[in-house]
């Protein structure tokens, strides 16, 4: 029994050395290298704050830049509306029957629109050109394009729209649009135009 | 009355002189016809006695051969443009038999032949059949052979002698009637070559008042509107559309020139300022004004023998005729009724105004006697009718009218009441802006019938002889010749 006990206490003492030995050994290694892992921890640590911040400001300038184009893009596209919206209102003309100066429920509709314009465009006057297709004489169409015109001016002056706002003159069949002689042609020219001052 | 059945459906004016050879009527003419003079006695008291005979002998001799015509062709009598009279216009003779006087005499003759071709009741005989050559034997009375003339059909005759010396030059032509084998008219005209075509318009003007009574257009001016660098600007041309000259340089659009009776004044619209305004103007002298009252101010038309004008203006909202002086004052409104008044014209008295109102919907043409105030519609066919033109004599009015989309020149008789309109122009383009010659036997007009595009015709009152009045660039629309002028001699 003694034997065994000395045989275990010599293993035990032989384990322990190993076990210092290899444990001495192994620090010096460990040591080293936590120094280095240490020293790369921290840079890394840093280079992920600066990425961080990096990306930041870039996600930030996107963001800015994405917020400026959209702004950009509303601006233009704002600014594009009210030019079609002032391309429509100088060029969606009244159009009238043959010989006659009254305003049909679609000028009326029409025109409805255009005193929304002027109004969103206070500081705009406006000339309201009465135009006749080439049917008819020289005089008489000079004055049924002033009829014309005048109708389009009342009209506006009844929907709120200041007078002193609106001009008329009559071109009678001086200045059609188009220049054919069809059906077609002559419903185009038929119309009273705005013009702005 | 031989000769009545020959010319059935002449001018009453051709028909008296035949009818009375050796009547008062000659021996008035025969002051005129001297050859040798170039200044007629009395000249207006003539005039005015002329005109009295051919009203008296009309009154006395119309009857039975209107009766006569009626049995067999009522054409003739209301057309005296169907049956034209003949005329035989021989070369003219050189005076001194220089080679000069010959180019200077061919071309008389052939703006001879173009005038009295224009007058739309004289046709040239073919030169062809001429039998003689008075060139040759003689351009007197004593010297001709009317047989040789009668037997070709010429019923008249003009002769012609030329004579040119240091760049002037002498034109003595003479008027024969063939049948009744004497001298109508002759004249002596002088001056430098570049008057020769004046010279012979003045003796087509005394062809005229020989055969019809009337001076015919030919002392007449005409004015009209033509594109100029695609702006419209009035112009003033001979009678016949030659030596145009442009009057405005507005650079803008101008329209509807209006001669004064005494032709000294037009009156114009132009956009100059940007709406129509109304230009009065004096053609030589830095005289006039601007009516430019607020809306539009449009249609001037000049009333006979008065520094008056009536015009369009909208200045109360409604466009209303109004009666203006020469300086643009108003003198009084003349129309009343809500829409459209627009196209005043005087008849030829000044007693009344035609005009163009929408008053029953459409437009449609109503005279105003201006004493009584009574206002009548004179036009009942069609949906459109416009651009009234009354004929000097006041009994007819030759207007506009719109039908199946095609616009036309037609006409109405005033002195018979309301009946069916003659329609003058059909299937050529559209026609527009009537106009009358002082004499009452052409109008001239607008027409789109060539090319689509408008230049300015000439037809006989009766609607025959359509023919384009000259070539010019642009577009030529809304003529009007100047009004009756007493040839000065």
């Amino acid at each position: 029994m003694n034997k065994k006990l000395w045989i275990n206490v010599v293993m035990a003492m032989l384990v322990a050395g190993l076990f210092l030995t290899v444990s001495c050994a192994k620090k010096t290694v460990v040591s080293d290298a936590t120094t280095i892992e240490d020293q790369a921890a921290m840079t890394e640590a840093e280079a992920a704050a600066e990425a961080e911040a990096r990306k930041k400001a870039e996600a930030e300038r996107i963001r800015q830049q994405e917020l400026e184009a959209q702004q950009a893009s509303e601006a233009a596209l704002e600014q594009a509306r009210q030019q079609a919206a002032k391309t429509r209102f100088l060029h969606q003309n009244i159009h009238f029957a043959f010989d006659s100066a009254a305003l049909s429920s679609e000028a009326k509709e029409l025109l409805k629109k255009k005193a929304q314009w002027l109004k969103q465009n206070a500081n705009v006057s406006v000339t309201i050109e009465g135009h006749c297709d080439e049917r008819g004489t020289t005089e008489y169409n000079l004055a049924l394009g002033e009829r014309r015109a005048s109708a389009v001016e009342k009209y506006l002056q009844d929907l709120g729209i200041g007078g002193f706002r609106l001009d008329t003159v009559s071109f009678g069949e001086e200045r059609p649009l188009d220049p054919g002689q069809t059906e077609a042609a002559y419903a185009k020219n038929r119309r009273a135009q705005f013009v702005l001052k | 009355m031989v000769l009545l059945e020959v010319h059935t459906g002449l001018l009453q004016g051709i028909r008296h002189f035949r009818f009375h050879a050796g009547s008062p009527t000659d021996t008035c003419m025969a002051l005129h016809a001297d050859a040798q003079s170039t200044k007629p006695l009395l000249p207006k008291l003539c005039i005015q006695l002329y005109m009295y005979l051919i009203l008296a002998l009309a009154v006395v001799f119309w009857q039975p051969a209107a009766g006569w015509a009626r049995s067999y062709d009522t054409i003739n009598v209301s057309n005296p443009f169907l049956h034209k009279t003949p005329v035989a216009v021989p070369a003219f003779k050189a005076l001194a038999a220089k080679q000069a006087e010959t180019d200077i005499g061919e071309k008389a003759r052939r703006i001879l032949n173009e005038g009295l071709a224009f007058t739309g009741y004289l046709k040239l005989v073919n030169p062809d059949a001429f039998l003689a050559n008075p060139a040759r034997t003689g351009i007197q009375l004593g010297q001709i052979n009317f047989r040789d003339w009668t037997g070709i059909g010429a019923e008249l005759l003009i002769t012609g002698g030329v004579e040119a010396d240091q760049g002037q030059v002498t034109l003595k032509l003479r008027l024969f009637d063939t049948f009744n084998t004497k001298l109508l008219k002759g004249k002596i005209y002088t001056g430098s070559e570049s008057q020769v075509r004046r010279m012979v318009h003045l003796f087509c003007a005394e062809v005229s008042h020989v055969l019809t009574g009337k001076w015919g257009v030919f002392n007449s001016r005409l004015t009209f509107v033509s594109r100029v660098n695609g702006n419209k600007e009035v112009f003033v041309s001979d009678f016949d559309g030659h030596n145009p000259r442009q009057v405005t340089h507005h650079k803008s659009i101008s329209l509807s020139p209006a001669w004064s009776s005494d032709s000294q004044w037009l009156a114009y619209v132009s956009y100059a300022k940007g709406k129509p305004d109304i230009y009065i103007k004096h053609l030589e002298q830095n005289r006039g004004t601007i009516v430019s009252r607020e809306g539009m101010n449009i249609s001037p038309a000049w009333m006979p023998g008065q520094a008056k004008l009536a015009a369009a203006l909208s200045f109360s909202g409604n466009q209303q005729i109004y009666l203006l002086t020469r300086d643009g004052e108003i003198i009084k409104k003349v129309t009343g009724s809500w829409g459209i008044n627009v196209s005043p014209r005087f008849s030829p008295d000044g007693r009344k105004l035609a005009f163009v109102s929408n008053r029953s919907g459409t437009p449609q043409i109503y005279i105003k006697d201006l004493n009584t105030e009574d206002v009548r519609r004179v036009t009942f066919q069609g949906r459109y009718n416009t651009s009234p033109a009354w004929s000097p004599d006041g009994k007819r009015m030759a207007y506009v009218g719109i039908d199946k989309n095609k616009i036309d020149i037609y006409m109405i008789n005033l002195a018979s009441g309301p009946g069916m309109p003659v329609q003058l122009t059909k299937n050529q383009g559209d026609n527009e802006d009537p106009s009358w010659s002082p004499d009452g036997n052409l109008i001239v007009f607008t027409s789109s019938r060539e090319n689509n595009s408008p230049a300015l015709y000439v037809m006989t009152a009766a609607g025959t002889d359509q023919r384009r009045l000259m070539h010019m660039t642009g577009r030529q629309t809304q003529p009007a010749w100047s009004g009756p002028m007493v040839q000065e001699d």
